[in-house]
């Protein structure tokens, strides 16, 4: 127990600031904060898993969540068939064009000795492969946006519960790991880091403007729901007899029956935003237990130990017949199906699917503050750091509003300067996030909860 | 005359502004490589730099203004650009002294220090856009063409026009004698051949009397220069958004890489490779084909090899292949 004392500790004030924003903001803005911090906690225990236990950079971490997000969307909306029979075929095609392609590449690779000839060989199979997908795949493409552009043009999916995705997302994820890992694992560790980023960008980039799978930057919304919806919970008995029942108190107050029937009708609206926000932590919780579990004990396994000797050594732990090049390959792709995990279960919270919003700032950068300053290697440190940080990014605002008013207190209200820092409000919690990692590196390189090793 | 029109087709639209934006681009990537060679970590608050020394020339750029000095045709941010240098130097020595030194000191590995430079990315960011807000700026003031497209047809009686930026030819001739100076400057003195050995081989170095504090700061004066100048010329020739400074960090991290990154010469080479290919792969080329073919062979589609869209993936995929098949760079990665 005393061992674990700092580990409670923190998570205890954690907790005790989110119960605050509850009891001070609203419970509907604490839940939500909850509810991404617990995403974000995904989203750290994967990066946690390729730079905390193998040391692998990935700065792609944007384009593994932007796929577990397309997973979401493949998986729940229902096919459109229109589309389907207007340029479903085309597509199919350009897809058995593209496994032909990467066979008959493998296939040279396979069979010729490395030359000159064969690099020319292999970039004219892709070249021409190219150029004949495009041909093939225009009309398709042409017909399938032009069904109906405003709610569909694109061929929609599958039609099943959207919480499927989070396992597609993982293993469209690990997929797109896979080939990555293949091209850039072999790099030097900054070089690794800015390939990954370039190459989230062009996963970005091809999602954006591929409108045909899943309308690019037009978005998909209206997405399913693994949960109940606000407006059928308002109408629902059950319902309203529990929200009674958990304000009775404040009810039996009101003594006049329409202002009672008001007041619980009020409290119904607030209560069922409430309820389908416990729903998704309720899931959410599932998930993030669950991996914690698994990574934990992954962490001190006999392979959790060999990870550490491949980061902390490298050739000593080739020298005793490790396969490194394997391991790394392994636990980049393990780490970037969580991210996946995540990607989806954002989708899924959100409703939304924007291709747009994925920036690296947000979903590359920020998760990497957070699994630094929670703590690399330590799954329960990263967890922290999600939920740190995501409470800092969302409370910046009114934390720096409050100094921005203390600080300026001897101005008047109109003065340029004091107007021109509320404007900027925004901005300071990039300033906070920067700033919290510069001390965090400088004064506690581990972060807040540092690496144990501990045999069991 | 039809072959005459293809080819200032091709001057207009691909050759002029992708020198340019080479330019812009080999700027940044020589400050990347410089950053590397010497401090030796991939720095990724490069962007967000060269958008602060863009702040400050718009700033002063509006104080020169607003005392109504001007420079006739020319932009009035060429004459702000000498201060803000000034004052970029000393943010990148502020931040060197306060930030990297402790990890140079202490030794730490190159990823420890590109964490750090994701820091410095965050504030400078923060800084940027508290101070200038992350809306769109445009500063450019002085004459704004030197041959207007319609001048251009009159004068040599074409179909297709030729439009010639100030801004253009102000960016290609500034890069062009910036880099030749920073050339002559680690070739032929001495401390740029002691930078230049600091780079190979920073044990050999010491031991030779080189003091690597002075060879740091010389170091961040130049960055504080190029990010400065790259930054405005960038400014200058389509508009200031801190965001899209942000996002100029991946091309020009890919000219760095792709020329050799620590190599300063191949980072130069690198920023019109990337450049050329981005507005080469997506120009569309239907109506070059439809002067040149004749009438009967004349395209119906748009002959794009790839939709604008992908402009940004185009260098990110030269990249890759670039470090698939030569890890160290098209000219040979070596150390300065």
């Amino acid at each position: 127990m005393r061992k674990h004392l700092n580990v409670i500790t923190a998570y205890m004030i954690m907790l005790g600031l989110i119960i605050l924003v509850g009891i001070f903001q609203s419970w509907n803005v604490a839940l939500s904060i909850f509810n991404m911090c617990l995403i974000s906690a995904v989203m750290t225990m994967g990066a946690n898993v390729q730079w905390g236990y193998a040391g692998l950079i990935n700065f792609g971490l944007m384009g593994y969540a932007a796929l577990g997000g397309l997973a979401a969307v493949l998986i729940s909306v229902d096919p459109v068939q229109e589309a389907w029979s207007a340029g479903g075929f085309d597509i199919l095609m350009c897809l058995g064009l593209i496994i032909a392609m990467i066979f008959l590449v493998k296939f040279i690779l396979k069979n010729f000795e490395k030359s000159k000839a064969r690099t020319y060989g292999i970039a004219g199979v892709i070249i021409v492969g190219i150029i004949i997908i495009r041909i093939t795949s225009e009309s398709g493409i042409e017909a399938i946006e032009a069904v109906n552009p405003a709610t569909t043009g694109f061929l929609g999916g599958l039609g099943l519960p959207i919480v499927f995705s989070w396992i597609v997302g993982a293993f469209f994820a690990a997929g797109l790991a896979f080939v990555v890992g293949k091209i850039a694992l072999g790099l030097r560790a900054d070089y690794l880091a800015i390939a990954t980023l370039l190459i989230s960008e062009i996963v970005i980039a091809i999602i954006k403007h591929e409108d045909w799978l899943a309308r690019g930057v037009k978005n998909v919304i209206g997405l399913d729901r693994p949960v109940p919806y606000e407006v059928n919970l308002q109408v629902t008995e059950w319902f309203i007899s529990l929200v009674a029942k958990f304000n009775s108190g404040k009810l039996d107050l009101i003594s006049n029956i329409a202002d009672k029937q008001a007041a619980l009708n009020q409290l119904v609206i607030e209560g069922s935003s409430v309820f389908v926000k416990l729903c998704y932590s309720g899931l959410f919780l599932i998930v993030v237990i669950a991996l914690l579990i698994v990574t934990q004990k992954a962490l001190y396994s006999p392979w959790g130990r060999m990870m550490r000797a491949i980061r902390d050594n490298e050739e000593a732990a080739n020298a005793m017949g490790k396969n490194v090049v394997k391991q790394h390959l392994l636990i980049f792709i393990l780490g970037s199906a969580i991210v996946g995990i995540a990607g989806a279960m954002l989708v899924t919270q959100d409703g939304l699917f924007t291709p747009g919003s994925y920036r690296p700032m947000r979903y590359t950068f920020l998760i990497w503050v957070m699994v630094i300053v929670g703590g690399s290697g330590n799954n329960f440190g990263a967890i922290l750091g999600g939920f740190a940080v995501w409470f800092l990014w969302i409370e910046a605002a009114p934390i720096s509003l409050f100094l921005i008013n203390l600080f300026t207190a001897g101005l008047p209200e109109t003065h340029e300067i004091k107007i021109h820092l509320i404007e900027s409000v925004p901005y300071f919690r990039y300033l906070m996030m920067g700033m919290g990692l510069l001390l965090i590196m400088r004064y506690r390189p581990k972060g807040i909860l540092p690496e144990k090793i501990e045999i069991k | 005359m039809d072959f005459l029109n293809a080819i200032i087709l091709l001057l207009n639209y691909i050759f002029v502004p992708a020198l340019t934006y080479g330019s812009q681009l080999a700027l940044g990537a020589i400050f990347v490589t410089l950053i590397y060679g010497i401090l030796r970590f991939a720095n990724f608050a490069t962007g967000d730099m060269m958008a602060f020394g863009t702040m400050v020339t718009i700033l002063i750029t509006w104080y020169f203004q607003s005392l109504g000095i001007s420079l006739g045709f020319l932009p009035t941010a060429l004459l702000a650009i000498p201060f803000a240098i000034i004052f970029m130097i000393g943010y990148m020595l502020f931040i060197d002294k306060f930030v990297f030194r402790y990890y140079r000191v202490n030794k730490s590995p190159p990823v420890q220090l590109a964490m750090v430079s994701i820091g410095v990315m965050f504030v400078t960011q923060a800084v940027v856009r508290i101070i200038i807000g992350p809306s769109d700026r445009r500063f450019f003031d002085g004459e704004k063409f030197i041959i207007k497209a319609s001048k251009f047809k009159e004068m040599a009686g074409l179909n297709e026009g030729l439009a010639i930026k100030s801004s253009q030819v102000l960016t290609i001739f500034i890069t062009l004698i910036l880099v030749s100076i920073l050339f002559w400057f680690l070739n032929k003195t001495k401390t740029g051949k002691s930078m230049r050995a600091y780079s190979d081989n920073e044990d050999l170095a010491l031991l030779s009397g080189i003091d690597p504090k002075r060879v740091v700061m010389i170091t961040w004066i130049i960055a504080g220069i190029l990010a400065t100048i790259g930054g405005a010329l960038y400014g200058l020739d389509k508009s200031f958004k801190p965001f899209t400074y942000f996002n100029n960090m991946l091309p020009i991290f890919a000219a760095a890489i792709v020329g050799g990154i620590g190599n300063p010469f191949g980072a130069f080479l690198g920023g019109y490779v990337i450049a050329f290919s981005e507005i080469f792969l997506t120009y569309a080329y239907k109506k070059f084909f439809m002067y040149i073919l004749p009438e009967s062979m004349e395209p119906e589609t748009l002959i794009q090899l790839l939709s604008t869209d992908y402009k940004f993936a185009v260098s990110f995929s030269i990249l890759v292949i670039v470090l698939l098949y030569r890890p160290n760079g098209i000219f040979k990665g070596k150390v300065l």
